[in-house]
């Protein structure tokens, strides 16, 4: 490394506030919504009582995944002493609790009632993985900017490591918490699995790299500094391996089942013929959201493309809130086998597969969690020095070589 | 022994047969109802020596028969909004039919009131509670809507509340954006009587549905248990359910 890293805050010109205004727009959106559907009821939205978590949990979730993923390069330099990781740990710290901001206000709206924010922090029931994950977030949150501090004061640099290492293992257990609400239920064919919870920690493996590589590369194009081809590499052979290990994981998950028999009437859904999540899972999930991008990131004549490299972060994003939808909302859309071997009809739905069209407000919602998660970045960046300077191939890595 | 002597014999016998019945059936009305009905002085905490259950004979359940569904409907206040996907419904009834033998049944469909409640462990906030005689309820002012518990329960046996809500009857307070389901009618098991949906089956005569203190061998349900074979639905998530099932 030629000099030690230097951080600045962005300048806070026309475009910084022009960028805020923007995204502002899409967090007014959200709360919009939010407000249009407590005001008036969650009839308002595509949820019903066959399918009760609908797209805002779609998002939010995806966010909540994404934001322990978004801390690994922070991970990687502190806990596994990867030094080119080094100047990026500080905006990997600082997405991690926009998003998990974002998504986290994304859940609390979508309550039936948000008013009661403070019942839930005061009333905990200890045997549900919901409280525990309030106690995980709000940990995670307060680990991180322990972190960040250690990181960014002069004086606490050498606790660096630990705090590193501790918020480290404290996000994957929280992931662990994330994936556990799904895998721990047994009511429904889809969940009950085990494998949900390393499922999920390596999906926040791909989706936070993903939203990094993207919010890196905008964000060092936009406040006009270098950025070399050695991290923004490193970075894209890394998003690869990640997709690789999600596939894997899906692929795992999906054997489980089409071995065990009760499994297969959900198996042929999700696979075969359930409609629009069929087309989700294999067109959006595995095409768009994983074979392509592993194909863009690793071509010869794509790999080294900054755009191409760029849709490949965008498709893994888009894959992975495609992926959550058939998870959460096709796990609910097919039916619960009460009655094994029979046909069921009900006047509340039973044994059919529950219909479930996204509503604009839930739309919506979702999106201003983003909007939310983006805006808290760029005015963490204005004010406080999360960004280098520089980023370019001699201030990342010593050994690099131009040729 | 003289005509006379064995007439009065035969006149004490029938006299001390009267007057044993005579008393029984004096006496038998309190004894019943003393086995039906367990009202608990109002003074006192709810008691784990009960286990409310209900056991549903599907044999005697009338198909095409609505009595329990509209009963519930009725004491509970839930109108609906003509959105079947979004309105409450406590309890249903579910037509079945085999798939390999075409065997048709029709039965009631209810919150099963688990021993272990899968919906009360998930709830964070612990507005999903068991109470200690088994009736599996929703705490309205702590419930906060995240409608973990819907995901949890399997059998679907909950509703959110989509909606605004007008005229509520004041034994049984519902919440716009909370989470409800049956209550066991529990503010009638508290005075000594029978849910809603087992009066209103009765009243058609099915007798389906036997209501009644599961941990009481005495108590009817108690006995037609021990008698028949009953089944509990999903048993292999063993949650003990307090609604049992014959002729499934």
């Amino acid at each position: 490394m030629k000099s030690a890293i230097q951080y600045r805050e962005i300048d806070g010109g026309v475009r910084f506030y022009a960028l805020l205004g923007f995204i502002g727009l899409f967090v007014l959106a959200g709360l919009g919504a939010a407000y249009y559907m407590e005001h008036n009821g969650h009839w308002v939205t595509g949820m019903t009582n066959q399918v009760v978590w609908g797209t805002p949990h779609v998002f939010a979730v995806f966010l909540i995944v994404a934001a322990s993923g978004a801390l690994n390069v922070a991970s990687i330099s502190s806990v596994f002493g990867k030094t080119p990781y080094k100047p990026l740990a500080r905006l990997s710290g600082l997405l991690a609790i926009t998003l998990l901001v974002g998504g986290l206000a994304v859940l609390v709206l979508d309550l039936g009632r948000p008013d009661r924010l403070i019942v839930a922090m005061t009333y905990y029931n200890f045997k549900s993985i919901f409280a525990w994950n309030i106690f995980l977030y709000i940990g995670f949150m307060i680990i991180v900017a322990i972190y960040l501090w250690m990181m960014m004061e002069r004086k606490m640099n050498d606790y660096t490591k630990p705090a590193g290492f501790f918020a480290f293992v404290w996000r994957l257990i929280l992931t662990t918490g994330t994936g556990s609400i799904f895998g721990f239920l047994v009511a429904r064919a889809g969940y009950d699995a085990a494998v949900m919870a390393p499922m999920f920690i390596i999906m926040s493996f791909a989706f936070g790299l993903a939203i990094f590589l993207l919010v890196l590369m905008a964000a060092c194009k936009w406040s006009d500094r270098p950025l070399g081809d050695a991290i923004v590499m490193r970075l894209k052979n890394l998003l690869g391996v990640f997709i690789g290990a999600v596939l894997y994981f899906v692929m795992v998950y999906h054997l489980t089942n089409l071995y065990i028999t009760e499994h297969h009437g959900f198996e042929r859904f999700i696979l075969l013929d359930g409609g629009i999540y069929t087309s989700l899972f294999w067109v959006v999930q595995i095409g768009l959201g994983s074979l392509l991008p592993l194909a863009l990131l690793y071509l010869p004549a794509t790999g080294k493309s900054r755009t191409w490299i760029s849709v490949a972060s965008l498709l893994v994003i888009i894959g992975g809130l495609a992926q959550m939808y058939v998870i959460i909302i096709g796990g609910q859309a097919y039916p619960m086998e009460l009655f094994p071997g029979k046909e069921v009809t009900s006047t509340f739905f039973d044994g059919v597969v529950a219909s479930y069209s996204p509503s604009l407000p839930e739309f919506i919602l979702g999106i201003g969690g983003i909007g939310l998660a983006l805006a808290a970045t760029v005015v963490g960046i204005r004010v406080l020095r999360f960004l280098p300077t520089s980023l370019a191939d001699d201030m990342v890595d010593p050994h690099h070589s131009t040729a | 022994m003289s005509n006379d002597a064995r007439l009065d014999q035969y006149r004490r016998r029938f006299l001390g047969g009267a007057a044993t019945a005579v008393t029984g059936l004096a006496l038998a009305p309190g004894v019943m109802l003393h086995q039906v009905a367990h009202a608990r002085p109002a003074d006192q905490p709810v008691s784990s020596d009960v286990r409310w259950g209900m056991l549903i004979d599907t044999n005697k359940c009338g198909n095409g028969c609505n009595a329990c569904v509209t009963a519930c409907d009725e004491e509970h206040g839930l109108t609906g909004h003509g959105r079947p996907e979004s309105d409450a419904q406590w309890i249903r009834k579910v037509e079945l039919r085999d798939k390999q033998t075409g065997h048709t049944q029709s039965l009631p469909l209810l919150c099963q009131h688990c021993e272990k409640p899968p919906c009360v462990d998930v709830c964070p906030t612990g507005a999903s509670f068991k109470r200690a005689d088994g009736i599996v309820l929703v705490d309205k002012h702590i419930c906060i809507g995240c409608r973990y518990c819907m995901m949890a329960c399997p059998y679907k046996a909950r509703s959110f509340i989509h909606e605004d809500l007008q005229d509520q009857l004041p034994h049984a307070p519902r919440g716009k954006g909370t989470v409800e389901s049956c209550t066991f009618c529990v503010h009638r098991v508290d005075n000594g009587r029978t849910p809603a949906c087992v009066e209103a089956c009765n009243a058609e005569h099915h007798n389906a549905m036997v209501f009644g203190d599961m941990n009481d061998p005495d108590s009817e349900i108690s006995q037609q248990l021990e008698k028949y074979s009953s089944r509990q639905i999903r048993a292999d998530l063993q949650l003990n359910t307090g609604v049992r099932y014959r002729g499934i």
